[in-house]
């Protein structure tokens, strides 16, 4: 389902390492061989078969992460993120699939579009790339794509994302020819006539400094209505970013109704509140929006308990110009491939507030299964797709030292805690420092 | 051979402080308030000269960028610093290469680059007095951004109000009117707020910004509550920044019903202010605008002394506001 390149597959032993994957009972310092690209053997003091050692000593080796929101702006907008450069930092991030979505120029709508955007994919991929398709033509809410062809062409499920279905009438319609297309909606949950003019959370902070109110409520009045729209038609939906308190009580609730509804949220909207917005910096202007104290505790214990069950970076990259103006002439989006792991460890690891092995496992089997992708995972037989980290060490997040093609990440400036050393993806060296 | 010069960190002459500006009330201590009142009082004096003119900034340059319409405060910066010497140079972003697309930042470099110690600006975004601060070398006065702040509005209001009482701690400030989309009413809340005055803000629901209480004040729709104010400040319904089709309140005629600030509304006695401009017979009856106890007129020639002491006090004086582009703290 995933499009990728045909590089050679690796030979590799890592020795000394954590590793460190809590879905198969592994947590031991152990040896790790990759044998022509598949994990051959896991214990002490393996045979190095001549590969190439990686000394790991004092690192953890983990399942590669999966990111199922990501823009690559490909086709369109190449000044921001290309394939190439897209994977490359998706890579960096540890990241060893990522999923792109279809709000580009021209939206993903057909069999065209998509057939061109995987073979973009197959010639420049670092990582394997699933595309979503838009839901409705143009994603201006009216009009259905041809789903069923767009599927058989390679899309991994269907999206408006930017926008939301507004139209109940043309949702439920969606939901009703997943029947056929045997994939997921992946729905950008926004009530636009409440959202309307919003820049940030409303709320204290928002009164304050004079911005636009985005409400909690614009948000979760309309994943109610998915939700209910998606028990009726009994098809399964995904909900993406989700920023407010009353949207995770209102998937929790579903799902104790029987709702098979999956839900993702984002490394800024679990690190930060609206009060960050104070500082006016545009790399805190994103959709939805940054909310309050309460909202991300809610996210939080959510991402805990597997109401949320997969972390989404929703990178989206912005040109330099069109980031440096006042906040509200700046479009939404922030970057986050780079950083998710390093931003969570340091935020919600670091402090105490999620275990490692919770954040681990909703960057990759969680964010994996959303799409019915491959759970990396490291167990003999599997491809190796694997993430080594350094929990001991700090860095400082510059401009420079980012791969991706725009630099608008909310982390400018900061120093953070965890650093990716290697990933292999899909039984290649997909990025190593 | 070029002699080697050890250059040591102590004997390099002392960095200059970081440049100081003025871009919110919240970044004032009720001491930088004082000082500059004093000052904007001092300067009252000096004008009742028979020659009105201070050599004080002799030689600097104030640059006003105006990208928003503007008649009291462009006209009262422009004054404050001829009053003190300085030269001006005024730019508005009509007829310039703003209506060719130029940018912010190119238009804040290029201006910049005429080397102004002063930079005011006037935005129709939050937040732009800010990024100018970072992309020229000059101090930066906000002079109003979008619904954020326009502190000297703020500043004004206090002289205005202190002239009149002889104080503000204490008093009782109504707020009536279209909240939501002002900058006045953010600036002077903190402003009020930090001085000691009390703040009762009187609108329709929907233009009572959520969570606005967080300010220091209270919030009601009554409009009967203004009864109790020692000052009502009234808000114009600013109809240029309202989205179409909102629906904040049905028509101005219901608005101007309900929460028009009208001579029966008014004990006699109770002192009126308005930023301007009036929107006669909407927020504002034109009995009371032009009522001797509107402090109308007063404003506006407190404008003129509290922005020469803007002025001064960036230029010679001690911290009015330093703010660093600093990096948010992550939580």
């Amino acid at each position: 389902m995933l499009a990728r390149s045909d590089a050679p597959s690796e030979n590799v032993v890592f020795t000394g390492a954590r590793v460190l994957d809590p879905a198969h009972g592994l947590d031991a310092e152990v040896d790790v061989r990759v044998d022509d690209g598949v994990i051959g053997q896991i214990g002490a003091q393996l045979d190095h078969n001549e590969h190439r050692v990686v000394d790991a000593h004092g690192l953890v080796l983990a399942p590669a992460f999966v990111d199922p929101h990501v823009h690559l702006r490909v086709p369109g907008r190449e000044d921001e993120e290309t394939i190439a450069t897209g994977t490359a930092a998706a890579a960096a991030g540890g990241f060893c699939a990522i999923v792109a979505m279809p709000n580009t120029e021209p939206v993903v709508d057909s069999a065209a579009v998509l057939g061109s955007l995987i073979d973009d994919a197959r010639d420049h991929a670092a990582i394997p790339v699933g595309f979503l398709a838009a839901i409705t033509k143009g994603q201006d809410g009216s009009e259905l794509t041809e789903m069923a062809e767009l599927a058989d062409a390679g899309a991994l499920g269907f999206s408006d994302d930017g926008r939301p279905v507004v139209s109940p009438g043309v949702m439920r319609r969606a939901l009703q020819y997943g029947a056929v297309t045997g994939r997921k909606l992946a729905l950008h949950c926004e009530e636009p006539s409440l959202a309307r003019g919003g820049q940030m959370h409303e709320g204290a902070v928002s009164a304050e400094l004079g911005f636009g109110g985005h409400p909690s409520i614009a948000e979760s009045v309309m994943v109610e209505r998915d939700l209910a729209l998606a028990a009726y038609e009994e098809r399964p939906l995904h909900l993406l970013h989700l920023s407010a308190a009353e949207s995770v009580a209102a998937v929790r609730a579903a799902r104790e109704q029987g709702v098979d509804a999956s839900a993702e949220a984002t490394p800024h909207h679990l690190c930060l509140t609206d009060e960050a917005v104070r500082s006016l910096d545009s790399n805190l202007k994103m959709n939805p929006p940054l909310r309050s104290s309460t909202d991300r505790a809610a996210l939080i214990e959510a991402l805990r308990d597997g109401t949320i069950e997969a972390i989404a970076t929703d990178h989206a990259p912005h040109a330099r110009h069109e980031k440096e103006v006042p906040f509200e002439a700046a479009p939404f989006g922030v970057t986050g491939l780079e950083t998710a792991f390093a931003a969570l460890y340091t935020n919600l690891v670091d402090t105490g507030l999620v275990p490692l092995e919770t954040i681990l496992q909703r960057m990759s089997a969680g964010a994996a299964r959303v799409y019915g992708l491959d759970e990396p995972q490291i167990t003999v037989g599997a491809r190796a797709n694997l993430v080594l980290l350094d929990l001991n060490a700090t860095w400082r997040v510059k401009e420079e030292s980012f791969r991706s093609r725009s630099r608008n990440s909310w982390l400018l400036g900061a120093t953070l805690r965890g650093k990716v050393r290697m990933t292999l993806a899909d039984g290649r060296v997909a990025f190593s420092a | 051979m070029a002699d080697i010069r050890v250059m040591r960190e102590d004997l390099l002459p002392p960095k200059p402080p970081p440049r100081r500006h003025l871009i919110s009330i919240g970044d004032l201590t009720r001491d930088d308030v004082e000082r500059l009142l004093a000052t904007a009082r001092s300067f009252e004096r000096a004008l009742e000269r028979e020659v009105k003119k201070l050599p004080t900034l002799r030689g600097r340059l104030v640059l006003n960028l105006f990208f928003e319409s503007s008649t009291r405060t462009s006209s009262s910066f422009e004054l404050a610093a001829k009053r003190l010497s300085a030269d001006t140079m005024s730019f508005k972003a009509s007829g310039s290469s703003v209506e060719k697309g130029e940018s912010l930042k190119d238009t804040a470099i290029t201006l910049g680059a005429y080397d102004p110690d002063v930079i005011v600006i006037r935005h129709g975004e939050i937040g732009a007095p800010q990024l100018v601060a970072g992309w020229t070398g000059a101090h930066v006065v906000n002079a109003g951004d979008g619904k954020h702040q326009h502190p000297t509005q703020a500043l004004l209001d206090l002289y205005t109000i202190r002239e009149e009482f002889g104080r503000i701690d204490g008093l009782h400030v109504a707020i009536v009117g279209d909240v939501l989309h002002s900058r006045v009413a953010r600036s002077d809340i903190q402003a009020l707020v930090l001085m000691g005055a009390s703040v009762t803000v009187v609108a329709p629901p929907s233009l009572i910004p959520r969570g606005i209480e967080r300010l220091g004040c209270e919030t009601t729709t009554d409009i009967a509550a203004i009864a109790a104010a020692d000052v009502v400040y009234v808000l114009r319904m600013q109809r240029e920044r309202m989205l179409e089709g909102a629906n904040y309140v049905p028509s101005l005629r219901e608005y101007a019903a309900r929460w028009g600030v009208t001579p029966e509304r008014l004990r006699p006695g109770q002192k009126v202010m308005h930023p301007g401009p009036m929107n006669r017979g909407v927020e504002i009856d034109p009995v009371v605008a032009d009522a001797a106890d509107a402090l109308i007129e007063t404003q506006v020639r407190a404008g003129l002394v509290t922005r020469m002491a803007v002025l001064y006090d960036l230029l010679t004086h001690g911290p009015v506001a330093v703010r660093s582009a600093a990096i948010h703290e992550v939580a």
